[in-house]
């Protein structure tokens, strides 16, 4: 059992630092560690636990932005949102259960800190596009912060960017600013039935391509349609194509119509209400019902949206796959049975432009395979120098995204 | 401002350094002669002047990869150039560095509208690309004011905005991948056509690295399909307080429009004087609010806005009810620039950002500077992100007169940081900023920031002598102190 630290303030997790780069400790470094199941394994011996330096320091609704010390609870950032009609518009899904951890148990830093986004990153971006300033602790034990608080700032380089998706292995983050934005007032959702998968991101495409503004688009093939929750989904026996609109009312029942009438092409057009419609896209956010069983390698892909189908097609016929795809095709999560390697060869191998990242998997095949994409030689050097720049003696999860870094 | 001290050694090698170049670029492609060096001089930030040791003007990335691997070895600096408008001096050569312009690299070589990305060539201007996919209705979003000349190249160098980054977001959001070139020569490349880095996001710290961390050569974004309808209201107020409070008010109603703009009295005047677009003259502030979407959503938020701007107690609320009177309201603002330089010898544009709430009081102070300083002031700016561009009125042949608007203008910055705010929100540190850095930054934050470059250019040859006032050896920067660790700290929880 790992010895773990649980610092109060941000001087107590310096202090940790600290302490760990003189005598060189690897410190697994984490919020809640619902996410310690992503990654390459790190079995320190000792750990930081952040989750002690909880709380909102700053909440100018009026303003779009919001401070917290790194280990507040996402449910407690939701809640203080809710209540004024605002959201981080990444749509920050809840690994929690895919990852065999509890639901709604993340802190906002691990959020940052792996750069995640739900269905909504196609029209507003990912966590890194909403982190506006940052406190963290290098591997060298100094405090360092970058951005602010304000929306446009090019004071500097970007180190919040740098940070999101860094999985704690160049600095651990004390304090966090991020944007918020107005909910919005209404939500529908078009449906497509009975779409293979080519097809179905073609109409994702046009709806993409559309002046419409699409916040969500997803394809369920018929197994992964078969799980949802959502009755009017799971019912449908047919792949279920899912294209979101929101805004004011008026304006979302306007484009509704229009788009009803430009995909009905691609057969006929279904809708989804209200709370129907949430339920859905919290299902596609946060994967772990529709991916299904929970012995399967659970593989993220990220690729141009047209590539996706192609892909998928190639991967089943060499693997078990089960697949659903967001992000008008470009995202594709993918469920590996019966592979050693949980499919990582393959994967990799008829992957084009883009990146295959292992989300869910025993250790032993996580601390084998590799699993983040790995790099380019050039790029794989550049990436380990920057490691060695915040974080020399390798402190800090060290190995979490791949070996040196 | 001082630039580093040149290197004579390198200065003294100039001849064989160009020979090397020309091994590497044949022909037109390296420039010596004072003539035509002459045009590469100073970039948008004219006050600033150097001309550069030697000009290169490379067309291929491989080209690109092999004068950076070349200068590399022989230890000769390097500033990358795109089309020199940037504001802040990012372009500024160096009299002892190689600058490498990037304006051969002006071919779109992709247009991908299934994936609704296009991707381009470093040098293709940022209208460039907007002009390649408009007859498919689709358009690149952020749109600085100089967009029928800057490049995209320098759009990414400096993370660039424009009147539209409020509701679609600045250059960084827009950005799918980019091709690099290494000081050492590697090439890299960060991003593509899909979403998100696969590793650390070096493409979000590239995007806004000022030339420092590499050089840009081929660039992918990504395009939108442009709204059905855009309309804009023309809200005319009579204090600087009013329209502030108005901006903050839509904004904190959960609308965020196309683009929020606000000018003050002296630039209404001067825009006016220019360009006769209708402005009201009786009043202290003017604000542009365009809403764009599908008509139904447009003609209800047009409404919400006018009432929130009545309540406010605007005095003037025109709504445009044709394209050309939407043009009209914005042809004054994208004109205020040179109006202003039609009323001033000189002028400086100044690029603080600060918390909305603050516009009020900050115009306020400004006005006070404007007075302690004896020099005269034009506001014109991105209301709806809070983003200033306090335009600073002087006359650079008279005697002190620069010096004082340049303390104008570190007394506006300053107050700024002061609010909650930053040094720029858009157009970059440079030369022009660098010295005001520990304003924002401590000296740790900085050898941080400077850590990073460390890890792309360790020798420090790609455009030194910006963004940071104090250049530190990656060496010295990489020494350990550490200090304490002894004691087990015995007040830190453990379990
Ligand atoms: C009239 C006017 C209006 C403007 N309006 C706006 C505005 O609304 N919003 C805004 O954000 N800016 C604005 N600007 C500033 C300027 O246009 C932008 O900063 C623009 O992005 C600079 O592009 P450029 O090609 O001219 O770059 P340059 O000025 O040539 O270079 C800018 C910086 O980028 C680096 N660089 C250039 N190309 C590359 C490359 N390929 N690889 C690596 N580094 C490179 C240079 O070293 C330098 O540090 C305005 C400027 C003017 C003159």
């Amino acid at each position: 059992m790992a010895t773990v630290f649980r610092p109060r303030d941000a001087g107590e997790a310096l202090e940790a630092v600290r302490w760990a780069l003189a005598g060189t400790h690897a410190l697994d470094v984490a919020g809640a560690g619902t996410k310690r199941g992503l990654g390459r394994p790190i079995n320190g011996e000792y750990a930081l636990d952040l989750s002690g330096l909880a709380g909102i320091t700053l909440y100018e609704p009026e303003e779009l932005v919001l401070s917290a010390q790194a280990g507040t609870p996402m449910a407690a950032i939701e809640a203080a949102l809710v209540a004024r009609h605002q959201m981080l518009a990444f749509e920050p899904p809840d690994l929690g259960p895919l990852l065999g951890q509890p639901a709604n148990a993340g802190t906002i830093g691990g959020t940052l800190a792996c750069n995640l986004a739900g269905p909504r990153r196609i029209k507003s971006g990912a966590a890194r596009d909403h982190f506006l300033g940052v406190a963290a602790i290098s591997g060298r034990a100094e405090r360092f912060k970058s951005g602010g608080r304000v929306v446009k700032n090019v004071t500097g380089y970007d180190l919040c960017k740098l940070l999101a998706g860094s999985y704690g292995t160049l600095g651990v983050m004390t304090d966090v600013t991020v944007k918020v934005l107005p909910r919005p007032e209404k939500t529908r959702t078009v449906l497509l039935l009975g779409l293979d998968d080519a097809t179905a991101v073609k109409a994702l495409a046009a709806a993409l391509n559309s002046p419409h503004e699409v916040s969500g688009a997803a394809h369920l093939p018929p197994a992964a349609a078969r799980r949802s929750a959502v009755s009017y989904v799971s019912g449908a026996g047919r792949a279920v194509t899912a294209i979101r609109l929101e805004g004011p009312g008026p304006s979302v029942a306007y484009r509704c119509e229009k788009l009803r009438a430009e995909l009905a092409v691609f057969g006929a057009v279904e809708e989804l209400h209200s709370h129907n419609s949430t339920a859905l896209w919290r299902e596609l956010r946060d994967v772990a019902r529709l991916v299904g069983e929970s012995n399967r390698a659970v593989w993220r892909l990220s690729v141009p949206p047209m590539a996706g189908p192609g892909l998928v097609a190639a991967l089943g016929r060499v693997l078990d796959v089960a697949a659903f795809y967001d992000w008008g095709g470009g995202l594709i999560w993918l469920a590996v049975a019966g592979a050693a390697d949980g499919g990582a060869a393959a994967i990799r191998g008829a992957l084009g432009d883009g990146h295959a990242t292992l989300m869910r998997a025993d250790p032993a095949v996580r601390a084998v395979v590799l699993v983040f994409q790995p790099q380019l030689p050039a790029l794989a050097a550049l990436s380990r120098r920057v490691k060695e720049n915040f974080d020399p003696r390798g402190i800090l999860n060290p190995g979490r995204m791949a070996a040196g870094v | 401002m001082e630039m580093p001290e040149p290197d004579r050694s390198v200065i003294a090698r100039r001849r064989e350094i160009a020979a090397a170049l020309r091994d590497i670029v044949p022909g037109e492609g390296v420039i010596t002669s004072e003539d035509e060096l002459k045009a590469f001089e100073c970039d948008g930030l004219m006050a600033y002047r150097q001309l550069p040791m030697i000009v290169v003007l490379p067309s291929t990335t491989e080209q690109v990869a092999a004068v950076l691997r070349y200068c590399h070895g022989a230890g000769v600096k390097v500033v990358p150039r795109g089309a020199g408008t940037g504001l802040s001096g990012g372009a500024l050569p160096l009299a002892d560095g190689v600058l490498l312009g990037l304006g051969k690299f002006n071919r779109i070589l992709d247009i991908d509208f299934d994936n609704r990305c296009v991707v381009a060539q470093p040098g293709v201007t940022n209208l460039g690309i907007t002009n390649a996919v408009a007859h498919a209705g689709f358009y690149y979003a952020p749109d600085p004011s100089s967009q029928i000349a800057c490049t995209i190249g320098g759009n990414v160098a400096e993370n660039s905005g424009g009147v539209h980054c409020l509701k679609y977001g600045l250059t960084a959001n827009n950005v799918l991948g980019v091709e690099l070139a290494l000081m050492n020569g590697e090439i890299v490349r960060l991003g593509g056509k899909h979403l998100d880095a696969e590793g650390y996001d070096l493409l979000g710290v590239v995007t806004g690295s000022e030339g420092l961390l590499g050089v840009i050569t081929e660039v992918t974004v990504r395009i939108l399909k442009k709204p059905e309808t855009a309309r804009a209201l023309l809200l005319g107020f009579p204090t600087n307080e009013s329209a502030s409070d108005c901006v903050a008010a839509v904004i904190a109603a959960g609308i965020i429009p196309g683009g929020m703009e606000m000018m003050d009295r002296p630039a209404i005047h001067a825009a006016e004087a220019f360009v006769k677009a209708g402005y009201p003259l009786d009043v202290e502030a003017l604000l542009i609010v365009e809403l764009d979407g599908p008509e139904v959503e447009v003609d209800l938020l047009i409404e919400r806005v006018r009432a929130i701007a009545a309540d406010k107690g605007a005095v003037t609320c025109r709504t445009s009810t044709s394209e050309a009177e939407r043009l009209s309201f914005w042809a004054g603002r994208k004109a205020a620039f040179p109006a202003v330089g039609r009323i001033s010898p000189d002028y400086m544009c100044m690029d603080g950002t600060i918390p909305r709430k603050q516009l009020a009081r900050v115009l306020q102070r400004t006005t006070e500077l404007s007075t302690k300083h004896g020099l005269r002031v034009a506001n014109v700016f991105h209301a709806g992100d809070g983003n200033l561009h306090p335009l600073i009125l002087f006359d650079a042949n008279k005697p002190g007169e620069l010096e004082s608007a340049e303390a104008f203008g570190v007394d506006i910055l300053r107050l700024c940081v002061e609010v909650g705010g930053v040094l720029t929100g858009e157009h970059g540190v440079g030369v022009e900023k660098r010295d005001l850095m520990p304003v924002m930054f401590d000296e740790d934050d900085l050898k941080q920031q400077q850590r990073l470059k460390c890890a792309f250019d360790p020798d420090a040859l790609l455009n030194p002598g910006k963004v940071f006032p104090i250049l530190h050896r990656c060496a010295e920067l990489g020494r350990l102190h550490v200090r304490g660790g002894q004691t087990p700290f015995p007040d830190l929880p453990r379990f």
